[in-house]
C-alpha cells in the first residue's frame, strides 16, 4: 500500500514533468513534420539558465526568466537554423536538430563545466509538507505538481480559447489548410517552435534542481521524450499527455517492485541463480519505454490517439 | 471476346465520404478504353483501387478472372497490370536509362538478386535501349530525370508503365499539361505503345479520348452513368447534363 | 518515335570499357596502391593505429551509407550491428585459443577470417531486426532503430555471459592457424589484415550498388511508391539491403575485434551509432566514396584533435551543421565541384569568388575556434596562445578579438555571397 501511493504520486510528477517535456515537441512535430533531436537540449539549457541567473536573482525570478531566455534560444534556431534547412526535407532537418543537440551539449560543457552544477531546491520549499505511512514527503515535489497542473490548464486556455490556439489546432490535423487561410507560417512556426523550447525550458527548471543538473541530461531524457510523442501519436496532446503519465508510472511502478524474473517465471522452472532468472524488474525500468516505442510502431505505427501515420 | 478485366459492384468509402458507389464495368482483351468526367468524380480513386493501392470497401475487381481486390500493388503488377500517373512519377535522382531499367528488371526475372553485375544483363540493357527507342528517349538516356522538360517526363512516365511488359495499361491523364503539338506525338506513342494490349485510359482532352478509344464510360460523382461507342456518348443526354458547364466543348473537341 | 534504329540490340547504352576504367576502376586501383605503398614508408606504431582505425570505419561509413544514401534509411542506430559483428568475432576468437588446447573444429579457423563471422552476426541481427523496421521509411524507420538501440544497448550490460558487462570481453588474436604468414602479433601485420578486408568491404559494397537489388534500392529511395508498381515490394527491397548494410557493419565488427582485442556494450550504444551517421553524412552520402573520406577525416579529428583541443565535439557538430545546412554533397561533394570547376572553362572567376568566400569562412571559423579556445581556457587554465600571442580568458581583448573575426567573417560571407548571386 506505502509503496504504492508512492509510486502513484512520484509516477505522475514525473509523468506531469514528461507531458511538459513532450507537448512542446509534439506541436512543433505535428505541424512542422520535425522531430526536433535538440528539444531535450532545451530543456537542458532551462536548467543551466536557472541556475545561473539564480544566483544573482534567486529562485523565483529565474522560474519565470530562464523559460522566456530559452524560448528566445529556441525562436533564434528556428529562423536561421531550421528555417533555411526546411526546403531541403524533413531529414535534413531532423539531422540539423541532431547535430544541434551535439552543440548545445558541447557548449554546455565549455560554459558551466563536464560536472553537475550545484543547482538546489529553493531553501523555501526544501522541507517536509506531509507525513505518509511514517515516510516524509518533499515539498518542492508538491510544488513541481503545482506547476504542471498551472502549466496544463495555460495549454489548455491557450490551445482552446484563443485565436491563436485555434489557428494552431486546426494546423495540428491539416498543415496544409493554414497556409490557404492566409496566415503567416513561418512567424506561426517560430512562435511553436519558441513557445515549445520555453516549455522545455520551463521543465529544465523545475527539474534540474530535483533531478540532478549536468551536461548529459539532456541525451538521458531525450530519447524518453521521442517515445512520448511517438506513442501519444502525431498531432495529438491527449495522446501525449496519456503516453506521458503512462510511462511516468511504469518507471516508478517498475523501479519500486522489488522482484527479479525467477519470482516470476519460477514455474517455467526458471532458476534464481541462473543469469535471467536474476534479472529485477527494477533494472528494466529504463528499458521500458523504448520497448513501448519499438511495439508500438511495429503494431500501431500511429500511437495511442494519433489522427494520422508519418 | 475474353475479359481482361472486371469490376463489378466496386465500392469505396473514406469514412463517410462514399466515393465509387458501386462501379460495374467489363474491358475485353484488347479493348481501349476511356474513363471521363468532371473533375472530383473519382477518376482516380478507381484507377487507385484497380492497380492496389487502395482496398475496396466492397465488390470484386478481377484480372483475366482472377480476382485482385485487395491485392498489394507489386503483386497485380506481376499478374500483367501496369499503370502510369497522373503527376509525374519517376525516379527523380536516376538517370532515364536507369528509370526504365527498373521497370524492365521484374520482368526480366532479376528479382531481388544481388549476385549479379547489373552492367553485364545483356538482355535487360537490349530491352531498356529498345522501350528508349521506341519512346524517343534514347537521345537522353544519360540524363538525370529530375532535369528532363515536362513533356519529357511525362512519356519517361508511360515509358516505366509499358516497361514491364504488362498486357493491361492503366495511363491516369497521359496529356495533362502538354501543348497541341506534344498532344499529339503522345497520342501516337500509347497508340503504338499500347498496340495489341488493354488500355484503360483516364483523360480529360476529349480529342484524345474520342480519337484513341473504342469504348468510353462516364463516371460521375462515383457512379457510371453511361458506357458505349463514342458516338453512343457523344449523342447521351445523360452525359451532356453531367457535362453542362462544359457541353459545348464536347461537339467541338469531337469535330 | 524514331524508327531509325530496326534492331535494338545493335543499340548498346553501356559506358565504354575505356570510361568504365577511369570511373570504377581506376580509383580502387589507386586506393589499393596507397594502402600498399604506405609501409614502405615506414609509419610509426601511431600511425598504424590510427591507420587501422580509418580501415575499420571506412568499411562501418560505407555499410551506413547503404543505409541512407543509397535505399534513404535514416538509422539512429547502426552501432548494434557493428558490435554484435564484434561480439560474433570476439567469442569465434576465444573459441579459437580454447581449441588451439583442445583441438575442435575451431582450430581449422585462423583469426585472420573473423570477419566474415563478424558478417555473419551482423547480417544475422539485420535479418532478425530488419523486418518490422522496415515497413515505412522516415521518421518511424528512425525511431524503431533509435528504440531498438536503446533495448539491445541495455541489454549488453544487462546479459554478463554474452557482453561480458561494463568491461567487456576480450580475448588474444595470436592463436589459431597463421593465415598469409601473419602472426598478427605486431601492429603492422594487423594493418594487412585491416587492409585486406577494408578492400574486400570497398569493393564488396560497390558491387553491390550495381547489382539489381542494389538498384531497386536506390529506386526504394527516390520514390517507394512507384517502385510497387513495377513489380517490387519496397519493404522487401529495404529488408535485404538492412541485412546487407547490417552484415558489412558486422564485418567492420569483425575487424575491430581482431584489431582491438577487446569490446564492450557501450560499442553497442547511440554514441557510435551518430558517430558513424556523422562519418557518413560529413563524407556525402550522395557519392559513394563520400563515406570513405569522412571515415578518414574524421577518424584523423577523433585521434589527433582530441588531444589538441577539449572541444573537438564542438567543432564536429559546428561541422556537420554547417554540411547540413550548406553543403549536402559534403566533403566529397565540395572536392568534386571543386575540380569540376577547375577543369570547365572561365574557371578563373568561379576560383576567384571561391577562393573569396573560402577566406571569409576561414575567418569566420578562426573567431569561433579562438572565443572556443578562450572559453575552454577558463577552466583548463591553460592559456590559449595561437602563434605566440597569449589570449588569457581574463582579458576582454582576447574576446573581442574573437567576436571581431566572427562578426566579420559571417558579414564577409553575407557580403560576397549577395554580390556573386547578383
Amino acid at each position: 500500500m506505502e509503496t504504492i501511493a508512492f509510486a502513484l504520486l512520484n509516477g505522475l510528477i514525473y509523468g506531469l514533468l514528461l507531458f511538459m517535456l513532450s507537448s512542446g515537441l509534439t506541436l512543433i512535430f505535428s505541424m512542422m513534420g520535425v522531430l526536433n533531436f535538440a528539444h531535450a537540449s532545451f530543456y537542458m539549457l532551462g536548467a543551466y539558465f536557472a541556475f545561473t541567473l539564480g544566483n544573482f536573482t534567486g529562485f523565483w525570478v529565474a522560474l519565470f526568466l530562464a523559460p522566456i531566455l530559452v524560448g528566445l534560444a529556441g525562436a533564434a534556431v528556428e529562423r536561421w537554423g531550421l528555417r533555411p534547412v526546411h526546403a531541403n526535407g524533413h531529414v535534413a532537418e531532423l539531422l540539423f536538430t541532431f547535430g544541434l543537440a551535439y552543440v548545445i551539449e558541447e557548449i554546455v560543457k565549455i560554459t558551466w563545466g563536464k560536472v553537475a552544477v550545484p543547482y538546489q531546491v529553493p531553501s523555501a520549499l526544501d522541507f517536509p509538507l506531509f507525513e505518509l505511512f511514517g515516510s516524509q514527503y518533499p515539498a518542492y515535489r508538491i510544488f513541481m505538481l503545482l506547476i504542471s497542473i498551472l502549466m496544463l490548464v495555460g495549454l489548455w486556455y491557450l490551445l482552446k480559447r484563443t485565436r491563436i490556439g485555434l489557428i494552431i489546432q486546426a494546423a495540428l490535423t491539416h498543415p496544409h489548410m493554414v497556409s490557404h487561410l492566409g496566415h503567416n507560417v513561418p512567424r506561426i512556426f517560430m512562435l511553436v517552435f519558441a513557445a515549445g523550447c520555453a516549455l522545455a525550458g520551463l521543465a529544465g527548471v523545475i527539474g534540474g534542481n530535483y533531478l540532478v543538473t549536468e551536461p548529459s541530461m539532456a541525451f538521458a531524457i531525450g530519447p524518453i521524450v521521442f517515445v512520448v510523442v511517438v506513442v501519444g501519436g502525431m498531432g495529438s496532446l491527449e495522446g501525449a499527455f496519456i503516453a506521458s503519465l503512462l510511462i511516468g508510472f511504469l518507471q516508478t511502478f517498475a523501479i519500486s517492485i522489488d522482484a527479479n524474473f525467477a519470482d516470476f517465471f519460477g514455474w517455467l522452472g526458471l532458476q534464481a541463480t541462473s543469469e535471467v532468472g536474476r534479472i529485477t524488474i527494477a533494472s528494466l525500468a529504463p528499458m521500458l519505454p523504448f520497448l513501448l516505442l519499438v511495439l508500438m510502431l511495429m503494431l500501431r505505427p500511429r500511437g495511442l490517439m494519433g489522427e494520422r501515420e508519418f | 471476346m475474353t475479359t481482361a478485366l472486371s469490376l463489378r459492384e466496386v465500392r469505396k468509402d473514406f469514412g463517410p465520404a462514399k466515393i465509387i458507389q458501386g462501379v460495374s464495368l467489363e474491358i475485353a482483351q484488347g479493348e481501349r478504353h476511356a474513363i471521363i468526367g468532371p473533375n472530383g468524380a473519382g477518376k482516380s480513386t478507381l484507377f487507385n483501387l484497380i492497380s492496389g493501392l487502395y482496398r475496396p470497401t466492397a465488390g470484386d475487381i478481377r484480372l483475366r478472372g482472377q480476382s485482385i481486390a485487395g491485392i498489394r500493388p507489386y503483386r497485380i503488377n506481376r499478374m500483367g497490370l501496369s499503370r502510369s500517373f497522373q503527376v509525374s512519377n519517376i525516379f527523380s535522382n536516376m538517370s532515364v536509362r536507369e528509370n526504365v531499367r527498373c521497370g524492365v528488371l521484374w520482368s526480366m526475372g532479376q528479382g531481388y538478386s544481388f549476385w549479379r553485375n547489373i552492367g553485364n544483363l545483356k538482355l535487360v540493357q537490349e530491352k531498356t535501349a529498345h522501350i528508349l527507342d521506341s519512346v524517343g528517349l534514347i537521345d537522353k538516356a544519360d540524363s538525370p530525370a529530375a532535369l528532363l522538360p515536362y513533356a519529357d517526363q511525362r512519356t519517361l512516365e508511360i515509358a516505366i508503365t509499358i516497361a514491364g511488359g504488362a498486357d493491361v495499361i492503366l495511363l491516369d491523364e497521359p496529356t495533362a499539361g502538354m501543348s497541341h503539338s506534344e498532344t499529339d506525338r503522345a497520342i501516337a506513342l500509347i497508340q503504338k505503345a499500347t498496340a495489341g494490349k488493354t488500355l484503360l485510359i483516364v483523360e480529360h482532352d476529349m480529342g484524345v479520348v474520342f480519337g484513341l478509344s473504342d469504348r468510353i464510360s462516364v463516371l460521375v460523382y462515383g457512379e457510371i452513368i453511361a458506357t458505349g461507342a463514342p458516338e453512343e456518348i457523344r449523342g447521351d443526354p445523360r452525359v451532356k447534363e453531367a457535362y453542362l458547364g462544359d457541353e459545348a466543348e464536347l461537339p467541338e473537341a469531337v469535330a | 518515335m524514331s524508327d531509325q534504329t530496326q534492331n535494338p540490340g545493335l543499340i548498346d547504352l553501356a559506358p565504354t570499357s575505356a570510361q568504365k576504367f577511369t570511373t570504377r576502376l581506376l580509383p580502387l586501383i589507386l586506393f589499393a596502391a596507397v594502402l600498399l605503398i604506405i609501409p614502405l614508408l615506414g609509419p610509426s606504431r601511431t600511425a598504424y593505429s590510427l591507420l587501422n582505425a580509418i580501415g575499420i570505419n571506412i568499411v562501418f561509413a560505407l555499410s551506413y551509407n547503404m543505409l541512407l544514401g543509397q535505399t534513404g534509411l535514416l538509422s539512429f542506430g547502426h552501432a548494434v550491428y557493428f558490435g554484435l559483428g564484434a561480439y560474433a568475432a570476439m567469442h569465434g576468437m576465444n573459441a579459437i585459443e580454447a581449441a588451439s588446447f583442445d583441438g575442435g573444429t575451431w582450430a581449422l579457423m585462423p583469426v585472420f577470417a573473423l570477419p566474415v563471422l563478424g558478417f555473419a552476426g551482423g547480417a544475422l541481427a539485420g535479418a532478425v531486426i530488419g523486418w518490422p523496421s522496415c515497413r515505412n521509411a522516415g521518421v518511424p524507420f528512425a525511431m524503431i532503430s533509435l528504440g531498438i538501440a536503446e533495448l539491445i544497448a541495455a541489454a549488453g550490460f544487462m546479459f554478463v555471459s554474452i557482453f561480458g558487462g561494463e568491461e567487456g570481453i576480450s580475448a588474444d588474436r595470436m592463436n589459431g592457424i597463421e593465415a598469409f604468414g601473419l602472426s598478427l602479433g605486431p601492429i603492422s601485420e594487423v594493418y594487412w589484415f585491416i587492409v585486406f578486408w577494408t578492400l574486400i568491404g570497398v569493393v564488396g559494397m560497390y558491387a553491390f550498388t550495381r547489382t539489381p537489388l542494389g538498384k531497386m534500392g536506390q529506386a526504394v529511395r527516390d520514390n517507394p511508391e512507384r517502385v510497387q508498381f513495377v513489380g517490387y515490394d519496397p519493404q522487401r527491397v529495404r529488408y535485404l539491403v538492412f541485412i546487407a548494410s547490417g552484415g558489412f557493419a558486422g564485418l567492420a565488427g569483425g575487424m575491430s575485434a581482431v584489431n582491438y582485442e577487446i569490446i564492450t556494450p557501450e560499442s553497442l550504444s547511440l554514441l557510435p551509432s551518430g558517430f558513424v551517421l556523422l562519418m557518413a553524412y560529413i563524407g556525402g552520402i550522395r557519392y559513394f566514396a563520400g563515406p570513405l573520406l569522412g571515415a578518414i577525416v574524421l577518424t584523423w579529428m577523433q585521434s589527433n584533435l582530441s588531444d589538441f583541443s577539449e572541444a573537438w565535439l564542438l567543432y564536429l557538430g559546428l561541422m556537420f551543421i554547417a554540411i547540413v545546412m550548406y553543403a549536402p554533397g559534403g566533403l566529397f561533394g565540395m572536392v568534386l565541384g571543386f575540380a569540376r570547376g577547375i577543369i570547365q572553362p572561365d574557371a578563373a572567376p568561379r576560383l576567384t569568388r571561391w577562393g573569396a568566400l573560402s577566406a571569409a569562412a576561414m575567418v569566420t571559423f578562426a573567431g569561433v575556434i579562438l572565443l572556443t579556445e578562450v572559453a575552454v581556457s577558463r577552466t583548463s587554465g591553460h592559456v590559449f596562445a595561437p602563434g605566440g600571442l597569449p589570449l588569457p580568458p581574463s582579458s576582454p581583448l582576447s574576446w573581442a578579438l574573437g567576436l571581431a573575426l566572427l562578426i566579420g567573417g559571417g558579414w564577409a560571407i553575407r557580403h560576397l555571397s549577395q554580390r556573386f548571386a547578383s
